[in-house]
C-alpha cells in the first residue's frame, strides 16, 4: 500500500474536503493504482540533476511602483456569498 | 457554400469585401448552434442577443473605417477564459453563477480586433480531463461521429468549430487540452510557447504549464488568432516580453531544406495502427515536398506521464485553494456551522470526482514527508525531458509524430480508469514539462471515420516554423476541407 486509508483522511483535511465513506475507499484504491506508476520515477538517477520549476527561463518581471487600473469595492464584492459593501462576511471563525 | 461552413480567413475576407455583413454571418452562427447543439452540446452558455448588437457595432466600425483584423466574426470560447458580464464557470458547479468584472487579456485583445463573442464552450472542469465527461454539466459530442468523445479538455471548443457553431475559438492547453481535441475534432489546434499568450485572466489550473492557444479550421486562421491574442502583458509576469510577428507572414515558407525529426519512442507498442499509418503517410507527403526527416531520440518520454502527474495536481491543488466560498463562487453555509464547516462543505460539494482526486494527489505530493520523493523528484526529471528536446533541437528544426495513441474513443469507454484516461495525453504532456509550442493538425480519417492529427512541435516560439510546416501540409491535402454530416 503506497497510502492508507488514514493517510487519505489526514490528506483530505489538508485539502479542507469532507469525502463520505465510499469516496473514501474508491480514492485510497485509485491514488495507489496511480502511486504505484509514479513509482517509475525511481528508476532514473537524478542526483545533482537541478529541478525545473519553470520552463522559460525568466527572473522576476519589475515595473515601476505605480497605481495602475484595480477593482472598486462594487465590483469587487459584486460575487460575494455575502457582505456588508465594505467587506466579505464570513461565518464565526471562533 | 453556407456561411457555417467558411473558415476565419474566408469570412475575414468576404466582410473586408462588403459582400456578407457581421449582422448576417452572426445570424448565420446563432441558427447553426440552434441546428447543432441539441446533438453536439458544445455550448454552456450563448449570448446571442449581445452578439447580434456587437454585430450591428462592427458594421458600423467597418463603414467608419475602423475594421480590426477579427471585425465582425463570431466565435464562441472556452469557458476557462474570464470575459466580463458573462458567467464564466470552467466547467465547475463551484463557480456556476460566477460572472467575471473584467476580461481575461487575450478576450480584451480579441474583442479590440472586432470579434463578435456567441457564448462559452464546455470544458472538463478547470481542464482536468481529456474528453469533456469531467464537465460539471454536460457531455460534448464529437461532430463526426456522435458516439465519441470530442477530446479534452477544450472538447466544446473543438466540437464547435469542428460543427460550424463558430468561426473560430481559443482554448488552452496544461498537458494536450487544445492538441487532443482538435485532433479528434479534425481542426487545427496550436499551443503556443509559454508565456506567449498572457495567462491573465485564464482560471489557473497549473501555472507553469498552461498556456492559451487558437483552435480553428485552417493553419493560416490559427497563425491570423495568435498574431492578436500573443504578446507581453504586465499583469502576467510570466508572459514574454518580446514582439509579436505577423504569423501570416510565415505560411508560404514551404519546407524545403527543413529538418524534421521522429522521435522514435512515439511509434512504439501501443499506437493505434491507423494513427501510425496516417502519420507516417503525412510525413512521407512532407519529404516529398523537401523536408528531410532524421531520426531522433527523446528517451525520457516515458516519464512525461508520472512527472506530469505529479506536478499538475500539486500546483492545481495549490490554485484551487482559492475557492473557500468567501469571496465567489458557491459558499455552502449551514445555521450555527462555523468558518471550517463553510471551507468543508463548500469545496466537497462544488468539486466533482476528477477534481477532487488532483487535488488530494497534489495535497499528497507536496505533503511532509513525500515532497522530496514526488515534488522534487518530478522537478529534476522535468530537466532530464527538457534536456532530451534541447538536444534534439540541435539537429533537427522541428519534430513530427501523433497527437494522440488512437482516434476518438467512445463516450463512457474510460470513466472508470483515471489511468488509461491519462494515458492519451502520452504524447502531448511532455512538450508543455518543457514549455515548448505544439501544433495539431487534420492528417486523415481511420476507417470508422474519426478524424486523425498530426502533431509538429517547435523549439521556444518557432511558431513561424509550425505555420510554415502545417501550411505546406494542408496545401497538399484536402482532410481540412471535409466537414462532419449534421
Amino acid at each position: 500500500m503506497k497510502i492508507s486509508a488514514s493517510e487519505v483522511a489526514h490528506v483530505a483535511a489538508l485539502a479542507r474536503l469532507r469525502l463520505s465513506d465510499e469516496m473514501s475507499a474508491k480514492l485510497t484504491e485509485q491514488l495507489n493504482d496511480i502511486l504505484t506508476a509514479m513509482d517509475k520515477l525511481a528508476e532514473l538517477d537524478t542526483s545533482g540533476v537541478p529541478s525545473t520549476n519553470h520552463a522559460l527561463e525568466l527572473s522576476g518581471a519589475m515595473r515601476p511602483d505605480q497605481t495602475g487600473e484595480s477593482l472598486d469595492h462594487e465590483r469587487a464584492l459584486a460575487n460575494a456569498p455575502d457582505s456588508d459593501g465594505q467587506s466579505f462576511i464570513v461565518p464565526k471563525v471562533i | 457554400m453556407e456561411l457555417h461552413e467558411l473558415s476565419l480567413t474566408q469570412a475575414v475576407d468576404l466582410l473586408a469585401k462588403g459582400e456578407v455583413s457581421s449582422l448576417e454571418l452572426t445570424q448565420a452562427l446563432i441558427k447553426r448552434i440552434k441546428d447543432t447543439e441539441p446533438q453536439v452540446k458544445a455550448y454552456l452558455t450563448l449570448t446571442g442577443e449581445a452578439a447580434l448588437d456587437q454585430a450591428k457595432a462592427a458594421d458600423q466600425a467597418r463603414a467608419a473605417g475602423q475594421a480590426g483584423p477579427l471585425c465582425g466574426v463570431p466565435a464562441g470560447l472556452k469557458d476557462v477564459l474570464c470575459t466580463a458580464g458573462v458567467r464564466t464557470t470552467c466547467g465547475s458547479k463551484i463557480l456556476e453563477n460566477f460572472v467575471p468584472p473584467f476580461d481575461a487579456f487575450l478576450v480584451k485583445k480579441l474583442k479590440e480586433a472586432g470579434m463578435v463573442l456567441l457564448g462559452k464552450h464546455n470544458m472538463d472542469e478547470f481542464a482536468m480531463g481529456s474528453s469533456t465527461e469531467n464537465s460539471g454539466f454536460q457531455t460534448s459530442h464529437n461532430p463526426w461521429d456522435l458516439a465519441a468523445i470530442p477530446g479534452g479538455s477544450s472538447g466544446g471548443t473543438a466540437a464547435s468549430v469542428a460543427a460550424g457553431s463558430s468561426l473560430f475559438s481559443v482554448g488552452t492547453d496544461t498537458g494536450g487540452s487544445i492538441r487532443q481535441p482538435a485532433s479528434h475534432c479534425g481542426v487545427v489546434g496550436l499551443k503556443p510557447t509559454y508565456g506567449r499568450v498572457s495567462r491573465f485572466g485564464l482560471v489557473a489550473f497549473a501555472s507553469s504549464l498552461d498556456q492559451a492557444g487558437p483552435i480553428t479550421r485552417t493553419v493560416a486562421d490559427a497563425a491570423l488568432v495568435l498574431s492578436v491574442i500573443a504578446g507581453h502583458d504586465p499583469a502576467d509576469s510570466t508572459s514574454a516580453p518580446r514582439p509579436v510577428p505577423d504569423y501570416t507572414a510565415s505560411l508560404e515558407r514551404g519546407v524545403k531544406g527543413l529538418k524534421l525529426g521522429v522521435p522514435k519512442e512515439f511509434f512504439v507498442q501501443g499506437l493505434d495502427p491507423e494513427v501510425e499509418a496516417t502519420v507516417k503517410a503525412a510525413m512521407a507527403e512532407l519529404e516529398n515536398q523537401g523536408a528531410e526527416l532524421v531520426e531522433v531520440s527523446l528517451p525520457h518520454t516515458e516519464y512525461a506521464l508520472p512527472v506530469y502527474y505529479i506536478i499538475a495536481p500539486a500546483e492545481a491543488s495549490s490554485n484551487l485553494a482559492r475557492y473557500d466560498g468567501v469571496k465567489y463562487g458557491l459558499s455552502v453555509r449551514s445555521e450555527g456551522a462555523g468558518l471550517m464547516d463553510m471551507y468543508l462543505d463548500t469545496r466537497s460539494r462544488g468539486f466533482g470526482p476528477e477534481v477532487i482526486r488532483r487535488v488530494m494527489l497534489g495535497t499528497y505530493a507536496l505533503s511532509a514527508g513525500y515532497y522530496d520523493a514526488y515534488y522534487g523528484k518530478a522537478g529534476q526529471v522535468r530537466t532530464l525531458i527538457r534536456r532530451d528536446f534541447e538536444a534534439a533541437f540541435e539537429k533537427v528544426d522541428a519534430i513530427v509524430g501523433p497527437v494522440t495513441p488512437t482516434p476518438a474513443f467512445d463516450i463512457g469507454q474510460k470513466v472508470d480508469d483515471p489511468l488509461q484516461m491519462y494515458l492519451s495525453d502520452v504524447f502531448t504532456l511532455s512538450t508543455n514539462l518543457a514549455g515548448l509550442p505544439g501544433m495539431s493538425i487534420p492528417a486523415g480519417f481511420s476507417s470508422a471515420g474519426r478524424p486523425i492529427g498530426l502533431q509538429i512541435i517547435g523549439p521556444h516560439f518557432a511558431e513561424e516554423t509550425l505555420f510554415a510546416v502545417g501550411q505546406a501540409y494542408e496545401q497538399a491535402t484536402d482532410h481540412h476541407l471535409r466537414r462532419p454530416l449534421l
